[in-house]
């Protein structure tokens, strides 16, 4: 009956809302407990349905009464108890700041002692759903002891209570680097790290999403997860076919990656980064995003773990993201990338620069669809690649169309060449590039007007005189004012 | 005195030869005097310039040798120094080319050591390579296995529905839809239902709470065959007079399987079975008392004898009024034995 009147309340939506609580408040000190575990179930899934119905469960006062005799209930009640708090807390931070007033937390660590597996997975579901708000929460959770208890729930044989325990425990330490050691002190990270081998899908995306927000907030819990030997079998879960497993995969190497460049050193040497690029190159949209973000931070590191990313033919999956992806931060990310790729010296920049990657990229800079951050990202990748980059015959398309804050470098990288280099000269004129920069208009005394300078200082003065512009009507001049020698 | 004559007039004559010669003098004592002062100048002249000339030799010598000593020990000392000079720059270029060659070799070793760097992104490219193949090798497993799943999971439900449809199969007479006269060779789906099994119809379930506990007896793995078949009681629309138990009672009573001990399980080929019969054949051939008379039964039926005995001892306070009843499941028992 009480059922109905839920379902009833959660179909028609407009009608009165608190009177329904009201009238199920009185039938949870029913004495038959089967009454008790209806309305329970019916408070849930009013709860569940949306953010008024939980405010009006938790203003009728309903969850001390729910759960004060939760321990001496059968397992059915503290199921559906469980579901009431968690569809309570959440929608959120607040509701959930209500249900841990009620003192719903210990309730909820007694829950998670109970044999059932139905129960735990309940209970912590809840304790996920609570910590997932922000870092209070997590540690109201955490000091009421619920991180050993979710330890020994991953070790039990059902599937769907180890995901829960996973993403409970992934929730938790998400928040801060004192949480995730609590996590790491109760020993989650050798049973986590022997998960990551299951065959179930859904359970290695908890497994790898726990992992990594452990490990993104310190070096020493970078370095403790490190230690749990999960390199190489983590390169398995790059090859699933579960799309989240690779992302979460690849999230999990690129917080390992992006503390210090001895981390990124041994990801390179366990052969990450191949793993990491054929990921790349077989996914499309969002789920390349870490991949593409580790490949940067490896290469940002030194310019050894550049050169090794090179060498793995990381260059030509981001370059494909580049032109493909139609996300602006995808696209950002990968500029990025390929920027601290190209940045350590000549020999890198050549590299990107002979993958073809320099004119995308001022596509994608002069593009006025590309939103504001893009735009500075590929310019900075841009202006570092430039700085370095003395191959000339991948500058000389830049010459043609770039803006005037890119000429500037692209000008300053070929007046450092040419002085030097006789045959870069004689291309340089054949290509038409020293037109090109005789009609470059330049303000005197600025650094462009210093490059030009030099460029010109390279040639005799015909030459220069030559590709001036304007040249042929100085000539044309010059014919109407001979005067011929009769 | 001649001498002295002589002489007198010689005096007049002397005295005007020495006053001429007096006066001659003095007339020339001036003049001689000048020349004498004269020539005695320029003698002491000479004489001084001379000396003068003799005192410069004397001090140009000095000078000279002077010099020349100091010159000489000076050009010693610029000897020296230049000649260490040039030892030193010589050490100075063999130090540059000893610091040259240490430096290149220490930067090529231990700070940017570019063989080596080579060498590591070599072996980089060939342990990517090495990852790359393992993982397309795990990547193809797993697909094969999916494969796999999904090619026997069709086949399990292939064979499901040839164990459903059972009933096309043909027969002598009338050939099966799947077996038409015209074919060559009868379809695959004939020759799967040839192989398959029949399935039979789904168990009634029984709802009742006395067949469930029937079934869920403890000790009772199978309940005894005919049990199956009992269909449920009718609900008795009138309590029967009288001072009958309750069926439900009577049937968990009457329907209690047996719970033989573990010798009354064992079989009678089984080893200690068969141990037990050689010493039973021991006594027979050599009993220890031969007072006792020997019973007719043989030794093999003397286990029997001994377990029925004991069966009817169990039974005998439960069966006190159904002794009849109580034989029947004891015959059944020793029928199956």
């Amino acid at each position: 009956m009480s059922l109905r009147l839920a379902y009833s309340a959660v179909s028609g939506r407009g009608c009165v809302k608190i009177s329904v609580v009201c009238l199920l408040r009185p039938l949870l000190l029913d004495v038959i407990p089967s009454v008790r575990q209806t309305v329970a179930l019916a408070l849930g899934r009013l709860a569940d349905h949306d953010v008024e119905m939980a405010e009006a469960v938790v203003k009728a006062g309903i969850l001390p009464q729910l759960i004060c005799l939760l321990p001496e209930e059968n397992r059915y009640y503290k199921k559906t108890a469980a579901f009431v708090l968690r569809a309570i807390a959440k929608h959120s931070p607040q509701l959930a700041q209500a249900v841990v007033q009620c003192g719903a937390l210990e309730m909820l660590v007694v829950c998670l002692e109970d044999f059932d597996p139905g129960v735990k997975e309940g209970a912590s579901w809840t304790f996920g759903y609570i910590a997932r708000h922000n870092a209070e929460l997590s540690q109201a959770v955490v000091d009421a002891g619920a991180v050993p208890l979710l330890v020994l729930c991953i070790q039990e044989p059902e599937i769907a209570l180890k995901r829960i325990a996973a993403s409970t425990l992934s929730d938790i330490s998400k928040h801060s680097p004192e949480l995730a050691q609590t996590v790491v002190d109760a020993g989650a990270i050798a049973h986590l790290a022997q998960m990551i081998t299951n065959p179930d899908a859904k359970l290695k995306r908890q497994v790898l999403s726990a992992l990594s927000q452990i490990a993104k907030h310190s070096v020493d819990l970078a370095e403790l997860v490190v230690e749990a030997e999960i390199f190489p079998v983590v390169l398995t879960c790059l090859k699933d076919s579960d799309e989240y497993v690779k992302k979460n995969g690849a999230t999990l190497i690129r917080e390992i990656a992006k503390h210090t460049p001895e981390l990124s050193q041994f990801i390179v040497n366990s052969g990450g980064v191949a793993a990491l690029i054929d990921c790349i190159g077989s996914c499309r949209g969002t789920v390349r995003l870490p991949g593409i973000m580790t490949l940067g931070y490896v290469a940002a590191h030194s310019e050894n773990l550049s050169m090794a990313v090179i060498v793995s033919k990381g260059i030509s999956p981001l370059s494909a993201c580049l032109i493909e992806e139609h996300e602006d931060h995808i696209k950002a990310a990968a500029a990025w990338a390929l920027g601290q790729i190209g940045r350590h010296t000549a020999e890198h920049a050549r590299h990107v620069a002979t993958a073809n990657v320099l004119p995308t990229l001022l596509d994608i800079f002069v593009d006025t669809r590309s939103s504001e951050d893009l735009k500075m990202k590929t310019k900075k990748a841009l202006k570092n690649i430039l700085q370095k980059c003395t191959y000339l015959p991948a500058l000389e398309p830049l010459l043609h169309d770039a803006p005037p804050n890119i000429m500037k470098h692209v000008i300053g990288q070929f007046s450092k060449v040419l002085p030097h280099d006789s045959k870069a000269r004689r291309l340089f004129v054949t290509t038409g590039g020293l037109k090109k920069v005789q009609e470059i208009k330049a303000e005197p005394g600025s650094l462009l007007q210093e490059y030009i300078n030099t460029i010109n200082n390279c040639y005799p003065e015909e030459i220069v005189r030559y590709y001036s512009p304007g040249y042929s009507e100085i000539l044309l001049e010059r014919v109407e004012n001979y005067q011929p020698v009769l | 005195m001649a001498a002295l004559a002589r002489l007198q007039e010689k005096l007049q004559r002397l005295q005007e030869e020495y006053f001429l010669t007096y006066r001659a003098i003095d007339e020339e004592r001036k003049t001689k005097y000048k020349a004498a002062v004269r020539i005695q100048r320029w003698f002491r002249a000479c004489r001084v310039r001379a000396y003068l000339r003799h005192l410069s030799k004397m001090a140009i010598l000095i000078q000279k040798w002077w010099r020349g000593y100091l010159r000489r020990k000076y050009f010693r000392e610029i000897v020296e120094r230049a000649y260490f000079i040039k030892k030193l720059e010589f050490y100075n270029e063999m130090a540059v080319r000893i610091q040259k060659m240490w430096r290149g070799y220490y930067v090529r070793k231990y700070i940017h050591n570019f063989s080596a760097l080579k060498r590591y992104l070599e072996a980089v490219s060939l342990n990517n390579e090495f990852v790359r193949s393992e993982l397309q090798e795990y990547a193809e497993m797993k697909e094969n296995e999916e494969k796999m799943k999904d090619l026997e999971k069709k086949e399990e439900e292939e064979k499901y529905q040839a164990r459903k449809m059972h009933y096309l199969l043909s027969t002598a007479q009338i050939p099966g839809i799947y077996n038409s006269p015209l074919r060559k060779s009868p379809d695959p789906m004939e020759l799967l239902l040839r192989k398959s099994k029949p399935l039979t119809h789904r168990k009634q379930k029984m709802g009742s709470s006395l067949a469930d506990e029937l079934y869920c007896w403890p000790t009772c793995e199978k309940p005894p065959a005919f049990v199956t078949t009992l269909p449920l009681l009718p609900a008795p629309r009138q309590k029967p007079q009288g001072p009958f138990r309750d069926p439900g009672e009577v049937l968990r009573q009457r329907y209690k399987p047996l719970e033989p001990t573990l010798r009354v399980r064992e079989s009678m080929n089984s080893p200690p079975a068969k141990a037990r019969e050689a010493t039973g054949r021991e006594e027979w051939r050599s009993p220890i008392h031969d007072n006792k008379e020997v019973t007719v039964l043989c030794p093999i039926d003397f286990c029997h004898f001994l377990h029925i005995t004991k069966m009817l001892r169990n039974m005998s306070h439960q069966f006190v009024t159904q002794a009849n009843m109580a034989e029947k499941p004891m015959e059944q028992n020793i029928s199956e034995k």
